[in-house]
């Protein structure tokens, strides 16, 4: 696993040099660290302690990535606004387990585990069912000290990152989810971060997510970001997945976040031989998101799936960046992303598949697909495949239209008025990739959310 | 077939009817009346302008009537949008039916027909008639119930995207049918069946409007009325013995000879 680990830091550091960025709030962070760290509560083993160190060092020197020149990965999301903003850490907040219902998914069978403005809330999550160890992180620190650290911090590599060095920083209460091997638990995991009324000024949290899944295990995620308030926040996250070998993950993400908030959200799969994950991402606009994977295929055999859909509307910005690391032989991996952007949003695709010198009979297909409601919209889409080994199997498309008029006057000439074409047309579109989420209740609920998101993505019929 | 002492009612006048797609000129004065219980045909070579006739009456909006009328049942059909006109009882069987990813047939062809019960003051079907008529309509056109379960002509071969046309057609049962090459891209066997739907569908109160290049489908459904369309003209009209003569003697004799008399 160190191994593992360190080939991961290689690939990361192959990838990306990074380059200086802004710290002009460094200082501030620094400050809040300093705070963090006097904080007895945050204490934790000396090896946390270290790690917590070398995160804030390492953010201090890189600053956020803002740079013009040699900054590929965010080339398309100016952080700027991120960077020159002053946070304060959130305060303790309170949420009713009515009120969440309301905002999330919600299955009281599940084992839930509820983070209130970064914190764990006892009260609102479920005890663990059966087949797994599921608890916030800093009391797996004293429980679990061996296998939380044989893990955390591996595959989320704070070396290359700001956002993850800097979450690594203030680490303390975070998901942990550990299935030990040929285990299949007796209920899916629900991962809540929610986000109620802050101070008046702006506030940050670090959510931070550890899931291991032991050989030959199942399991099924689902992740959720959501808010109570339309403030300005921002919520700066990390989610670590191991997959052991022939191990299951089904991952879902969902993200809704205020649309004045910024949300960067880290998800780093690590798979194991024979492995599959299926990771599939819902999200909405905010002032900046990003839905940032990186899945590492480091073992012969092994699959994995990142689809998503995106739905973007007024001044909404969202950034998803899908990368694959293809390192052993006979690994597949299959991207597919589509969004639906009304208003004046932007939405970026950059997916990056890497098929190493080893990693011969790559199946790896990566697509994204646009559909534009208004003309203040724009998409950007780059999929891009570096290919290094020479018997592979890759393709790579991406497409920005709007609703083809072909199409529109068929569904009319059937006595569809355009309102309902449009609707039956949008909701088909979210569909193929709602139908990929792996956890079936889950997939209802997003069907029907997105049907409610509807009416803000109406299609009008151009003259 | 309507016989000499049967009182005639007109289902659609057309009347000098010229038609532009952007600055091009495509229908040049067409002149044509369908009385309610006859089948007409349309015969042409390609690009006379056959498809521009069937959708220009389906409300396609790119193309633009510039002079004439054409009454449906007494109204003005140029200024109904397209999809009152197929509540109102035309359908337009499409020469290339466009593919619905992620739409269901079953969601898509209920939807219409609700549309067209709601449009005149009924309620929508509950789903269990709507089943039964689904069923027996797919039974009808011999089409794989496995397909029907598939999105709307996605990944159908041209043959199955005109049956799929077909079995829309019997689910909405219009009072106007507007064929357009339903018989290209067919084998014989899946011809036979298409033709049987549509000659089932001959009633006093049902109207056909064939448009074909070939004279292949008229073997199977006989039509009552043929119209030879030779760049945006009706250059000649006549019973069904005129399709054997355009078989026989080819659209150009048939233009020259038009011309001349
Ligand atoms: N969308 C279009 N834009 C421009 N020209 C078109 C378009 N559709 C058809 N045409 C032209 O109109 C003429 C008639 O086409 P069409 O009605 O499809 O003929 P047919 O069905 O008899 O083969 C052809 O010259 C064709 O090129
Ligand atoms: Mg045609």
């Amino acid at each position: 696993m160190v191994n593992a680990a360190q080939l991961h830091e290689v690939i990361e550091r192959r990838l990306v040099t990074p380059v200086k960025g802004d710290q002009s709030q460094v200082g501030m962070y620094e400050e809040q660290f300093r705070a963090f760290t006097n904080d007895s509560k945050a204490a934790g083993p000396s090896w946390l302690r270290h790690m917590r160190e070398q995160g804030m060092a390492r953010f201090a020197e890189l600053g956020f990535p803002t740079a013009q020149r040699g900054n590929e990965r965010w080339k398309y999301t100016n952080v700027a606004p991120i960077a020159r903003a002053t946070f304060a850490p959130a305060p303790t907040g309170r949420m009713t387990a009515a009120a969440l219902t309301k905002l999330a998914f919600w299955n009281k069978q599940w084992t839930n585990l509820v983070f209130v403005n970064g914190k764990f809330s006892k009260t609102l999550s479920s005890e663990m069912a059966g087949g797994v160890y599921a608890a916030n992180l800093a009391d797996a620190l004293v429980s679990q000290p061996d296998l939380v650290r044989s893990h955390l911090g591996k595959y989320a590599s704070l070396a290359s990152d700001a956002f993850i060095a800097l979450n690594t920083a203030f680490l303390r209460d975070g998901a942990f989810v550990s299935v030990p091997a040929d285990t299949v638990p007796t209920a899916p995991l629900h991962i809540i971060f929610v986000t109620t009324k802050t101070t008046a000024e702006p506030t940050v949290t670090h959510p931070r997510t550890l899931i291991v899944v032991g050989n030959g295990s199942k399991v099924r995620v689902l992740e959720s970001y959501i808010t109570l308030v339309e403030d300005s926040y921002f919520t700066n996250a990390v989610t670590e997945i191991y997959v052991g070998n022939s191990a299951t993950v089904d991952h879902c993400r969902f993200m809704v976040e205020s649309p004045m908030s910024y949300h960067i959200g880290m998800t780093r799969a690590y798979q194991g031989q024979d492995s599959l994950l299926t990771s599939v991402s819902f999200s909405t606009g905010t002032a900046i998101a990003r839905n940032d994977v990186h899945a590492n295929l480091d073992a012969p055999g092994s699959t994995c799936v990142l689809n998503g859909l995106y739905m973007t509307t007024g001044q909404e910005h969202l950034d998803n960046s899908i990368n694959i690391d293809h390192v052993k032989p006979h690994c597949t991996s299959r991207e597919y992303y589509k969004g639906i952007l009304a208003g004046q949003s932007r939405a970026v695709f950059s997916g990056r598949v890497v098929v190493h010198q080893d990693a011969q009979k790559t199946d790896a297909v990566q697509e994204d697909k646009n559909l534009i409601l208004s003309e203040g919209a724009e998409a950007d889409s780059k999929p891009s495949l570096e290919i290094l080994a020479d018997d592979v199997k890759c393709k790579h498309g991406a497409t920005a239209g709007q609703i083809d008029l072909d199409t529109l006057f068929y569904m009319r000439a059937r006595g569809l008025d355009v309102e309902t074409a449009g609707s039956m047309l949008i909701h088909a579109f979210a569909n193929e990739i709602i139908n990929t989420a792996p956890i079936e209740q889950y997939r209802e609920y997003l069907r029907d959310y997105t049907e409610k998101l509807l009416p803000e993505f109406k299609f009008v019929a151009p003259e | 077939m309507t016989t000499k002492n049967e009182k005639k009612t007109p289902l659609m006048e057309i009347r000098s009817l010229h038609v532009n797609i952007g600055p091009k000129q495509i229908l040049k004065g067409i002149d044509l009346t369908i009385n309610t219980g006859e089948v007409h045909a349309i015969m042409g070579p390609n690009g006379s302008g056959k498809s521009t006739l069937a959708n220009v009456l389906a409300g396609r909006p790119e193309y633009t009537v510039t002079q004439g009328t054409v009454l449906y049942e007494g109204k003005d059909l140029i200024t109904m949008l397209p999809e009152i006109r197929a509540r109102e009882g035309i359908f337009l069987a499409f020469q290339y039916p466009v593919e619905l990813p992620g739409v269901p047939n079953w969601q898509f062809v209920k939807t219409a027909l609700d549309a067209v019960r709601t449009h005149h003051g009924g309620k929508e079907m509950d789903v269990r008639s709507f089943n039964k008529l689904w069923e027996e309509k797919m039974k009808l056109v011999e089409i794989d119930p496995a397909l029907m379960k598939r999105s709307v002509n996605e990944g159908f071969s041209g043959g199955e995207k005109k049956r799929s046309e077909m079995l829309q057609m019997a689910v909405l049962d219009p009072k106007l049918a507007l064929l357009d090459e339903t018989d290209s891209g067919l084998d014989i066997d899946a011809l036979r069946i298409i033709a049987q739907g549509v000659n089932q569908r001959r009633r006093p109160d049902n109207s056909i409007l064939l448009v074909t290049h070939y004279q292949r489908l008229l073997n199977y459904i006989v039509p009552d009325f043929v119209h030879i369309l030779i760049d945006g003209r009706i250059v000649k009209s006549g019973g069904k013995e005129l399709a054997l003569e355009v078989e026989s003697t080819g659209y150009e004799k048939i233009k020259e000879t038009a011309a001349r008399g």
